[in-house]
């Protein structure tokens, strides 16, 4: 019955009564699916550099391959990191004020860890 | 004002575990997938830490190598390791419930111990691959 005053919009937006959410929801998922195999690339990469030291951590850091997976992995390691803290904040932190500001600081940490580490994969992949 | 007194004295959900409500499997590794996903995001700025030192130069290199090598580095690098590989095999635990598979209750606890026990095998299998290959 209520599916007949609904609006079909509504449905078509799948935004739910907060109207958003759903964006969240889906860049939390889409990040996990990226990360699945960008993480076992690195793990694999960080068992391998372990023992080399600084020479050939920029070795393998300089592989125009390995520079582009990395920003990947960084891109989607931060992203869904952010996201997942946002939402254990919003779940355990109470008051309003106290959340609010770790959301924010959360998201500046979170930009300019990425920002910071693109910046060093594109100086090492470049040879500055 | 009394019934307002005594509603604010109920247990409220993250406290009821213990001495209210008995945990489950589901419920500790849901809450076990949020303490490793916080922790992994500190292991996500010592991967930018990682980046940037590489960047700067041997010296800035060193000074997160020798972070790496003291003890509560090498402490910090095995919790991660665990983090990581259980979050990632019950991140795909979520991603099938995601789709609707494997919701049924017998399920998710075949699948729960499933992810534990090989939580266990392949950090210990990891961690050995780590000691073994990076013993100073």
């Amino acid at each position: 019955m209520s599916a007949l005053l609904r609006n079909p919009l509504k449905n078509a937006r799948g935004l739910g009564a907060a109207r958003e959410g759903t964006g969240h929801f889906i860049a939390q998922r889409l990040t996990a699916i990226a990360l699945a195999p960008l993480s076992i690339w690195f793990l694999v990469a960080a068992v391998g550099l372990v023992d080399g030291g600084y020479a050939e951590s920029r070795v393998f850091l300089a592989q125009p391959w390995n520079a582009v997976l990395m920003a990947a992995f960084v891109i989607a390691l931060f992203h869904h990191a952010r996201l997942g803290l946002e939402v254990v904040i919003e779940d355990y932190i109470h008051q309003r004020a106290l959340e609010l500001a770790l959301k924010v600081a959360v998201k500046f940490i979170a930009a300019l860890a990425v920002i910071a580490s693109l910046l060093a994969i594109v100086r090492i992949a470049l040879g500055a | 004002m009394t019934a307002r007194a005594s509603r604010r004295q109920r247990p409220l959900s993250p406290f009821m575990i213990g001495p209210y409500y008995r945990p489950q499997l589901t419920s500790m590794m849901s809450i076990s997938h949020r303490i490793s996903g916080v922790l992994l995001s500190l292991g996500a700025l010592l991967v930018a830490a990682w980046l940037i030192a590489v960047a700067s130069g041997p010296e800035a290199y060193s000074g997160f190598a020798s972070f790496a090598n003291s003890l509560p580095g090498q402490l910090l690098a095995a919790a991660l390791v665990v983090a990581i590989v259980y979050h990632w095999l019950n991140g795909l635990r979520h991603l099938a419930w995601d789709l609707g598979v494997g919701l049924e209750i017998p399920k998710a606890y075949a699948s729960g111990w499933t992810v534990v026990v090989a939580t266990v095998l392949i950090s210990a299998l990891l961690l050995w691959l780590l000691l073994s290959g990076g013993a100073r």
